[in-house]
């Protein structure tokens, strides 16, 4: 993390509010304090503020403020947020079904890994994950922190759809497809758990600041939580509240 | 209305803002200023939903009384046989056939109504945003055969036209301005002088995400990667070969790859509006320069507002 935050102008109406060059759990949570304060202040002229794992890339009103009008405003907000009052987010469960067709790269990864497939699952299982950011496509989970022992490359070559719930490992990186998409990740399981449906109330589920903890289920597992997700029944298990 | 052939048309509008923060793209209208002045000449106020047409255009036939403007790309339009023009608004009665064909000059064609597309909005807006299935109707480009409705509008808005200063003449070779950033110190400087002196043709992938143009490769000097960030409207990505990719509507809201710089405002229309051949030089413009444009460019639809309804 930076001593103090950088500004780098993005066209005449966006700039970004650079905070270190690496992924850091205690700069993402600055970020996330950052965004939290900008919409609970709703500041005239920022229009929207887009939080990723070291820097927000700030949306601005040229007629309100300009760039360095805008820089003042957020070197203010930045002096004010104190990482002690930043609260814990949630740690939600999100059911996986690993192996077979659910994840057909779970045998490489293994392989490659020199584990077996159970001990991979475990190691996967075994820890929450971050979500520091969401992007690219909707609900789409860039999380944090994978066991370097299960850490696999890219598929060679992408493959042309992967299933919305899909969840892949790309080097040290772990994640949920949110929808259908071609990708390069090795899928190693599939979550009937829907983070993204635009026919529901709140269609984006996951949030920035909570945690992924992962669950092996079995099929039937999964058939049931994928009755009661359409039926719109279905909610993920909150491990641990949001801590202040 | 029912569209007997669909072209390459969705439904959209100026986009759907607030929800980056959770990975949705904006989508809405790429050319922002035929979308708008397509509104102004049909007596909307500005944010109700338009047809946006890529490349080939479609064939509606009225089902109601409406009045109708076409802006942006020529597409050769023809109301029951005989030629209309575009950046004029006219009168539709029921039964009336709208035909457009493929593109002649420009990219996108946009088809206003007075009154506007009645379709549910979806998170602030009608914008389709196909990949994540919202918007629009049923969250979907249109297809042969559909029927969308048209909203209750002012139906005396017929007969208007656009001062001809205020028309754009879609070159195939042409200039865009941009505010260098946020990763021009990714590049070498001969890289930031390849980029801004070099001519880069617009490639066959291109669509509402992202032009991708070929040209002299754009040297990185600290590679081509960066931890994701935000990617902005406009914003002119850098990948590792070296050529260009300009962001566009329904651009992802986050990416790993360099970004040199970004096209002010006031020029993405005009970018827009390029097609498959078509080239692109980079300006590179102070920001207060661009600042200046851009007052220019959100107060001349106010001006043009005013000539429309008071000629």
């Amino acid at each position: 993390m930076y001593d103090k935050p950088r500004f780098l102008p993005a066209g005449d109406r966006a700039l970004f509010m650079e905070l270190g060059d690496s992924i850091e759990e205690e700069c993402n949570a600055v970020i996330r304090g950052i965004v939290d304060f900008i919409c609970e202040a709703n500041i005239k002229g920022i229009e929207e503020a887009v939080p990723t794992y070291r820097s927000i890339l700030v949306y601005y009103d040229p007629f309100v403020m300009n760039f360095y009008e805008t820089v003042k405003t957020m070197e203010m907000i930045y002096k004010r947020i104190n990482i002690k009052f930043i609260k814990k987010g949630s740690v939600v469960e999100i059911p996986v079904l690993y192996g077979g067709d659910a994840g057909p790269d779970l045998p490489f990864v293994a392989k490659h890994a020199r584990l077996t497939e159970d001990e991979v699952i475990e190691i996967h299982c075994s820890r929450d994950y971050l979500i520091y950011m969401l992007g690219f496509i909707p609900g789409f989970t860039y999380l944090g922190g994978m066991d370097e022992r299960i850490a696999t490359p890219r598929l060679e070559r992408p493959r042309e759809r992967i299933p919305a719930g899909s969840v892949g490992i790309a080097e040290k990186q772990t994640a949920i497809y949110s929808i259908d998409s071609p990708g390069g990740w090795r899928i190693i399981g599939l979550t009937p758990v829907k983070l993204y449906d635009p026919d529901r109330e709140q269609p984006i589920l996951p949030r920035v600041g909570d945690s992924i903890r992962f669950r092996a289920i079995t099929r039937e597992g999964f058939d049931e939580i994928k009755r009661r997700v359409e039926e719109g029944t279905y909610q993920p298990e909150v491990i641990r509240g949001e801590e202040e | 209305m029912k569209l007997f052939k669909a072209g390459i048309t969705s439904i959209q509008d100026i986009g759907r803002f607030g929800y980056q923060a959770f990975g949705m793209p904006t989508a809405g209208a790429c050319d922002q200023y035929a979308y708008r002045i397509g509104n102004i000449l049909v007596g909307n106020d500005g944010s109700e939903a338009s047809l946006e047409c890529m490349f080939t255009g479609p064939t509606i036939e009225f089902e109601e009384e409406t009045v109708f403007a076409i802006t942006g790309g020529d597409f050769g339009a023809t109301l029951n046989g005989a030629r209309v023009y575009n950046w004029h608004s006219y009168r539709a009665r029921p039964g009336d056939i709208l035909q457009l064909g493929g593109v002649i000059s420009g990219s996108m064609g946009y088809i206003s109504f007075s009154g506007g597309i009645d379709v549910p909005p979806v998170m602030g807006s009608r914008s389709t945003y196909a990949k994540g299935r919202i918007g629009g109707l049923e969250g979907r480009y249109l297809k042969d055969g559909d029927c969308i409705g048209i909203g209750k509008g002012d139906l005396s808005t017929y007969g208007r036209q656009l001062e001809d200063i205020y028309i754009p003449h879609y070159e195939r070779d042409i200039t865009v301005r941009v505010i260098l950033g946020p990763q021009d110190d990714y590049f070498t400087k001969s890289g930031i002088y390849t980029f801004l002196n070099s001519p880069y043709e617009v490639t066959q992938s291109s669509d509402r995400m992202g032009y991708r143009l070929k040209g002299t490769a754009i040297e990185h000097s600290k590679g081509a990667d960066i931890i994701s960030d935000g990617v902005p409207l406009g914003a002119v990505q850098v990948p590792g070969d070296g050529q260009p990719i300009i962001m566009l509507a329904d651009r992802q809201t986050t990416g790993g790859y360099t970004k040199i710089a970004t096209v002010i405002t006031a020029d993405i229309p005009k970018m827009a509006q390029a097609r498959p051949g078509d080239v692109i030089h980079f300006k590179s413009i102070s920001l207060k320069d661009a600042y200046w444009t851009y007052r220019h460019y959100k107060e001349q639809f106010e001006i043009i507002r005013w000539y429309v309804e008071h000629n």
